[in-house]
């Protein structure tokens, strides 16, 4: 049934009585030809992927909780294309192009909205990165300006100018850059490739993996044992535990990200910023809310939740940043479990188990690649080649010393 | 979060900085042939979800590296040695 | 005053009349009001408009839970959004207005809405808005956003100050009420460290406001002597006015107290809130429970609340909500309601008339009875919230048809109504246990128990208006039953579907109502529904009593350095680097900072400049295996370093990547002292106590970071040995006592301690001077002194930046944690005869690859073009794409002693790339040059300077 302002006008006469459902809930069949391993922004993208672009039929993704319940549930929604290295930006280029025609696409209105990245500089070696940034989008043809004060000054009025510890003194925009409600892309996805035959498979966690002579046999789930030919796995934050039921042991650390809510206000900030002199990070909903956020807690966790001090140090980097922010109440927090690198940067590719491919070390920037993620991963599966802009998201990187380093911190990965 | 350091008593966390897994051993040779070992000390991680021992530096406190135990899904902490004692009693 | 003043009673003080206005009119209460009890006395029942329908709205509730009462309080940069008139403390010349509705509140065209609210139910924007593509960006969503949110904020600066403060206690009491005073009491008397926080302005809880016999006395009576024993007591604190936020890993919880927010304007030197870590031994969470409202028809028109609230406002603040209420209840506690009562097994409401005030009610028999005021209960729902941060879910009790808290040790407990225990005699005896920590529990009051029987009842299906489940934002009972029908079937995904429970209440009153239409609608229990995440914060908290003092300048520390007098007598002009404040230039009259640093750098070519190096990591390393230590940390070797001498150390992180480079000296047999870069010295020191405690713990090395204990200076140019000379004790300098590359530990000035390295950076004879702190700017002066015969220069960052840009030397912008040392060009440098951080990794062999960008040399073709940092490369006819890019310009300066802007750069292959020119490509700054790449030494390149 497809969404339009006519289906909700003819529904409403019949007192929304007829709306379908927006996915089937189907017990799982004995076996697949792909199962994918995570119902989150990623797998249901992929599932939406193999389905529609390579017109793959009998897949299953199988999702431990609720669909969506993963990051895709509870992130800061940014969407952007400003990473520098040759071996990135090309991908999340492709991300930004999905994004941009998803809702027609999927027929879900994913609220795309790009009002604007700004990222705030307040020295000149910040100004020279930016500038290397920048050009970095520009020579691939990637929208980037460079502003300086006055031109910041002109879009934000309200930014601390006059008193600042570290004066702002221009910022990198992109303005394709902006905001995605995060939920309709999980809805979207799965709606999609649910109404394209996939079959999405909630409350049903994988326990283990099944391989003979070096190649996936299928998964144990708590709802019973699976054949699939092939496994995909898309577990985020979970992406170890999920491996090392292979056998496989991972360049990857979960850590606890926290992010924010603010009460429901009326329009006080129109685009995205990123402040340059300490963590934090803005946006504001199309509900009120200002959403963000600022760094990793730093510990590995796995509890979805984080502590006093991290709250703190965003906080104060937000008043800094906006000092009006001091009157505003924080509403929630909550956290999420990133699935941390050694480089910064994820893998998408076989693994040495003939048959598991695997998608994983986001950071904490998995949910702008979601749309790229999904049709690379599906891309890889359905031919066994990476699609050409996923060909640096190798895992044997590490061990060959061809790491996408975007932030130059080596391999810890609570610095990324 | 509160960690006993052995030295200062119950710190809360913000006193202290996380490097990571203490697990791994850095192998004792350069012999190319060993780079395996080298290349899993430096890159390959467990990331248990329960009973974990990390590097915690108490770098606003008493500059000492300590070994922590804790369950990285309740946060519960178990033990906070130094990490001197972690190495030692590995070896 | 008008009539629903009641004309004696409450707690509010009759003597103190107070003036307030709202929407701009003038109206007056009571000192003890708040502002909602004193609007309603003036007959004002309208205070709000719901989110998406802009319904006409009134309170539900007489505290925190309040979803419709939101108004603008102060103006200004004080004025706070969103702010629930039913916690706001009444003050004289409180300004407040209602907010999202335009023109007036009265009369809001926002109303529309509801006519199309067919149209707009749950979800109904993920169907549409979509078509014509480009709509949603110019139309559609800027309307959205335009309408979207409730209150507006200011966008000024906030005038008023925050503190944040610890506090330890053995026992915490989270509410004041039977329970919690049971509790604070036995705790108190056995001696043990508490603290009663309530989020209200006066103690007491439920004892405010109901009417309780308490040992043979009022309730009210009895918990004012409990206060009063209470507050004398040495180790009790007692808060009031703080609300307990958050429940956090090692029982550490976040308070925020309302110092100031009862004021117009806090006292001088006060903060208006002050941000709490409370760390407990124990915590005993007796914050009471929430009345549930009933969803039934027109369940949101001003004029019906909840019951209690109807008794609060009568028995607390002496208001009347209405002259003839009618009570409409499932349980028999809300009975003690004064009103006509309505059971829900007898008699339902189907729908309320009346819009902007309760005129009447329709039953299910199709009668119609006139009424003022609607007092609703469905039951009570034991605010579990703060349990519940770390993760545990309540459970479902079927006794009292309610969630009550999980078990999560004996750390933190809950008593009384909190934890679903409905009787007073209950709340009395669980406090008093809870709260003994040592010796007897006290002794527990005879009490009066009103029983407690419900009937498990949600809503009235048979309603005819709209039934509300989430007050503010508009969702209603038909949400539920669509969203699962769409798929969205567990109780996160309705949740975010209709958005019931997102609002700025966090559904305080609809979760459980909405988790029971959820349960009907899917035929489960409402165990298996379940609730959705608790999370912090329980009410919202201002972002500045997070921040605290660190606003403004004072955002984080200014770290300045021991020569920063001398600097600032010196015309500097200061820069931050990290924290530091380094000087970068020192003008002469009508120069920028160009012209100042070409100034600075050739009269330290051409005679001698000074220069504060100070902000350098400076490690004192110590020990028999300091040299050994040293051996491990860096690439090269410096154990072979003889004493009295200085050497380049480069220093890679274990995955073979260039960390930081330095030079450090050997002292003595058994003492070094190395340097780091400015940005890295806090890694470093880091590492270097990672490595000997972690790595190495047997070997025997100290080590103590001493940057801020030496102040350093730079002494360069042809001129600068005879500058120092004049200041030496002993022997004149030259180059047997002092060759190039000594370190030496001499005395200056007649006995000034002080260190001495010939090093340079500039690329002249230099040398680096180094003085305990608190002589740096004496000893500063007097080289200034000595050296003007020279006409010895000030120079700063800017002039030190280009003479080693102008030498080829590598800085932050090259060694950007990406590097090598082979891309560095300084592969030689890489011992092959001992173990040391970084050995085994280095050799991997995309490290090696020919493809590499390495450090080059880069001029403009055209000596009158400007070079960029941060501008790409390109091979000379190459279009320019990620795939063609060649590398990018990492520094850049204008020399004075070439005449040209210069730099370096990474560039592909780029040591085998001399002599070619590239093509500079720079799209955001427009430029379009050649450039030419060359030996990154572009000046003395046989240097001949260092030797002078």
């Amino acid at each position: 049934m497809k969404y339009s302002a006519f289906s909700i006008f003819t529904n409403a006469l019949s007192g929304h009585k007829n709306w379908q459902p927006a996915w089937r809930n189907p017990d799982p069949k004995p076996a697949y030809d792909i199962i994918i391993v995570g119902g989150g922004g990623h797998g249901l993208a992929t599932a939406y992927y193999l389905a529609k672009e390579f017109e793959l039929k009998n897949i299953a993704v199988l999702e431990k909780g609720w669909l969506g319940s993963g990051n895709i549930g509870r992130n800061t929604t940014i969407i952007r294309s400003n990473y520098m290295l040759p071996g990135n930006n090309p991908f999340y280029e492709l991300s930004m192009k999905l994004w941009e025609g998803l809702e027609q696409d999927f027929n879900f209105n994913a609220m795309v909205s790009q009002r604007g990245v700004l990222n705030l500089y307040h020295t000149d070696p910040q100004r020279d990165a930016f500038a290397r940034r920048g050009n970095a989008m520009r020579i691939d043809g990637v929208d980037a300006e460079l502003l300086d004060r006055d031109a910041v000054r002109e879009m934000y009025p309200h930014f601390d100018y006059d008193n600042a510890r570290f004066p702002i003194r221009g910022g990198l925009l992109q303005r394709r850059g902006g905001t995605v409600r995060h939920d309709a892309v999980a809805w979207g996805y799965a709606r999609g490739s649910d109404m394209r035959g996939v079959d999405i498979i909630q409350n049903c966690e994988v326990k283990s993996i099944r391989t003979e002579q070096g190649r996936v046999v299928g998964v144990e789930t708590s709802r019973g044992f699976i054949v699939c030919k092939k496994l995909g796995l898309a577990a985020a934050g979970h992406s170890s535990e999920v491996a090392a039921m292979a056998g496989i042991k991972l360049p990857i650390e979960s850590h606890v990200l926290q992010a924010f809510v603010s009460e429901g206000l009326k329009p006080f900030i129109d685009g995205v910023v990123t402040f340059g002199a300490g963590h934090f990070y803005v946006s504001q909903s199309d509900k009120g809310g200002l959403v963000f956020g600022g760094d990793l807690d730093g510990y590995n966790s796995y509890a979805r939740r984080g502590n006093l001090p991290m709250v703190e140090h965003v906080v104060e980097a937000g008043v800094a940043m906006i000092p009006a922010l001091s009157r505003i109440r924080l509403l929630r927090s909550w956290g999420g479990v990133m699935d941390m690198s050694m480089d910064g940067s994820p893998i998408i590719d076989k693994t040495s188990v003939q048959g598991i491919y695997l998608n994983a070390g986001w950071c904490y920037g998995g949910f702008k690649a979601t749309p790229a993620s999904g049709f690379c991963f599906a891309h890889l599966i359905a031919k066994d080649e990476p699609q050409h802009t996923a060909t640096a998201y190798r895992l044997d990187r590490f061990r060959r010393g061809y790491m996408l380093d975007e932030k130059g911190q080596g391999a810890t990965p609570n610095l990324h | 979060m509160l960690i006993p350091c052995p030295h200062c008593g119950i710190r809360p966390v913000e006193e202290f900085t996380f490097l990571g897994d203490a697990k791994p051993q850095r192998p004792q040779s350069n012999d190319p042939a060993t780079m395996d070992q080298w290349f899993d000390y430096v890159y390959l991680r467990d990331n248990p979800r329960g009973l974990f021992d990390e590097y915690v530096h108490h770098s606003g406190g008493c500059r000492s590296w300590m070994v922590v135990t804790r369950n990285t899904e309740t946060h519960e902490i178990k033990a906070c040695v130094p990490a001197r004692d972690y190495k030692k009693k590995q070896s | 005053m008008s009539g629903f003043r009641l004309p004696n009673g409450g707690l509010i003080d009759r003597n103190q009349p107070i003036s307030f206005t709202f929407d701009g009119k003038k109206y007056y209460g009571f000192k003890g009001d708040t502002l909602a009890s004193a609007l309603i006395a003036n007959g004002i029942h309208l205070m709000g408009r719901s989110f998406k329908y802009h319904r006409p709205r009134g309170v539900i509730t007489a505290g925190a839970a309040e979803p419709n009462a939101l108004v603008e309080l102060r103006s200004g940069g004080r004025k706070e959004a969103n702010t629930r008139a039913t916690m706001v403390e009444l003050y004289e010349g409180l300004e407040a207005n209602s907010q999202n509705r335009w023109p007036s509140l009265n009369f809001d065209v926002g109303a529309t809405n509801s006519l199309g609210a067919a149209f707009f139910v749950a979800g109904f924007y993920y169907k549409t808005f979509m078509w014509p593509k480009s709509f949603w960006e110019k139309v559609y969503e800027p309307i959205i956003r335009k309408v979207a949110g409730l209150g507006t904020a200011s966008k000024e600066a906030d005038p008023d100050n925050y503190e944040k403060a610890y506090a330890h206690c053995d026992l915490l009491v989270i509410g004041s009420g039977p329970a919690g005073l049971m509790a604070a009491l036995a705790g108190a008397r056995g001696g043990a460290r508490v603290i009663m926080a309530d989020e209200q302005f006066t103690l007491g809880g439920s004892l405010l406001f109901e009417r309780e016999e308490i040992d043979g006395k009022g309730g009210l009576d009895w918990a004012q002597r409990v206060i009063a024993e209470l507050a004398v007591m040495p180790n009790v604190t007692l808060m009031p006015r703080t609300t307990v936020f958050g429940w956090y890993d090692g029982n550490v919880f976040g308070a925020v107290e309302r110092v100031n927010d009862h004021v117009a304007v806090p006292p001088v030197h006060e903060p208006r809130q002050r941000y709490w870590r409370i760390f407990a031994k124990k915590a005993v969470l007796a914050a009471g429970a929430e009345e549930r409202p009933l969803v039934f028809g027109g369940n949101d028109v001003p004029g019906v609340m909840t019951a209690s609230a109807m008794r609060h406002y009568a028995n607390r603040f002496g208001v009347a909500a209405g002259e003839n209420p009618v009570v409409f209840t499932n349980n028999a506690y809300a009975k003690r309601t004064v009103g006509k009562v309505l059971d829900v097994s007898e008699r339902k409401i189907v729908n309320v008339t009346g819009g902007k005030r309760v005129t009447g009610i329709e039953l299910d028999d199709h009668s119609h009875v006139a009424c003022d005021a609607v007092a609703m209960s469905g039951g009570w729902s034991p605010i579990v919230n703060l349990m519940c941060h770390r993760g545990a879910k309540p459970q479902w009790s079927e006794k009292i048809t309610a969630f009550v808290p999980p078990n999560v040790g004996e750390a933190f407990v809950s008593v009384g109504a909190a934890n679903g225990s409905m009787l007073l005699s209950e709340a009395l005896r669980e406090g008093a246990v809870a709260g003994t920590l040592k010796g007897k529990a006290p002794n527990i009051p005879s009490c009066h128990d009103e029983t407690f029987v419900i009937t498990p009842f949600w809503h009235v299906k048979e309603s005819m208006g709209k039934a509300f489940v989430d007050y503010q934002n508009d969702s209603t009972a038909k949400d539920l039953p669509l969203a699962a029908r769409e798929g969205y079937e567990d109780v996160e995904l309705a949740k975010r579907y209709t958005t019931t429970g997102m609002a700025t209440d966090q559904g305080k009153l609809g979760n459980v109502n909405a988790i029971a239409l959820l349960a009907e609608a899917t035929g489960k229990s409402m165990a298996e529904v379940g609730t959705t995440t608790f999370r912090p914060f329980y009410t919202p908290v201002s972002f500045g009593a997070f921040a605290g003092h660190s606003r403004g300048h004072h955002f984080q520390p200014v770290r300045k350095t021991p020569l920063h007098e001398w600097a600032e007598e010196q015309g500097a002009v200061f820069v931050e680097t990290g924290l530091w404040m380094r000087s970068s230039w020192f003008p002469r009259e009508g120069e920028d900072w160009l012209a100042a640093a070409t100034r600075e750098v050739l009269a330290t070519r051409n005679s001698v400049g000074l220069c504060d190096v100070t902000t350098l990591g400076k490690i004192d390393i110590q020990g028999e295996d300091a040299g050994a230590f040293l051996d491990k940390l860096y690439c090269n070797t410096f154990s072979t370093l003889a004493v009295g001498k200085a050497r380049y150390g480069l220093m890679l992180r274990e995955d073979g990547i260039v960390m930081d480079d330095g030079t450090t000296s050997r002292l003595a047999e058994n003492h070094f002292l190395m340097t780091t870069t400015t940005a890295n010295a806090a890694k470093i020191m880091s590492h270097i106590e990672f490595c000997h405690q972690a790595l190495w713990p047997d070997i025997d090395v100290t080590y103590a970071s001493v940057t801020e204990q030496w102040a350093q200076l730079a002494i360069a140019g042809p001129k600068a040995r005879a500058t120092l000379n004049k200041i030496i004790d002993g022997a004149a300098l030259d180059d047997m006592n002092t060759p190039y590359l000594a370190a030496r530990e001499i005395t200056i000035l007649d006995g000034i301690e002080a260190r001495l390295f010939r090093i340079s950076f500039s690329g002249e004879h230099a040398y680096e001077l180094a003085v305990p702190a608190d002589n740096g700017n004496t000893v500063a002066r007097a080289l200034m002194h000595a050296g003007a015969e020279f006409g010895i220069t000030p120079y700063g960052l800017e002039a030190l930046s280009i003479m080693r840009i102008e030498k080829g030397h590598v800085a932050g912008a090259e060694l950007n944690g990406t590097t090598t040392a082979g891309d560095l060009g300084l592969g030689k440098m890489m011992s092959t005869k001992k173990d040391y951080i970084g050995r085994m990794m280095a050799t991997r062999e995309g490290l090696h690859d020919a493809n590499r960008q390495c450090v080059v040399g880069i001029r403009p073709v055209d000596v009158k073009d400007k070079l960029h940092s941060g501008s790409h490369l390109l091979k000379r006819g190459d279009a320019p794409s990620m795939t063609n890019d060649q590398g990018y310009i990492t520094s850049v300066a204008w020399s004075p002693m070439l005449n040209m802007w210069l730099g370096l750069a990474l560039l592909s292959n780029g040591r085998a790339r001399y002599g070619q020119v590239v093509k500079v490509f720079d799209g955001l700054r427009n430029i379009h040059m050649f450039a030419e790449i060359c030996d990154p030494m572009h000046f003395d390149t046989k240097n001949e300077r260092l030797h002078v």
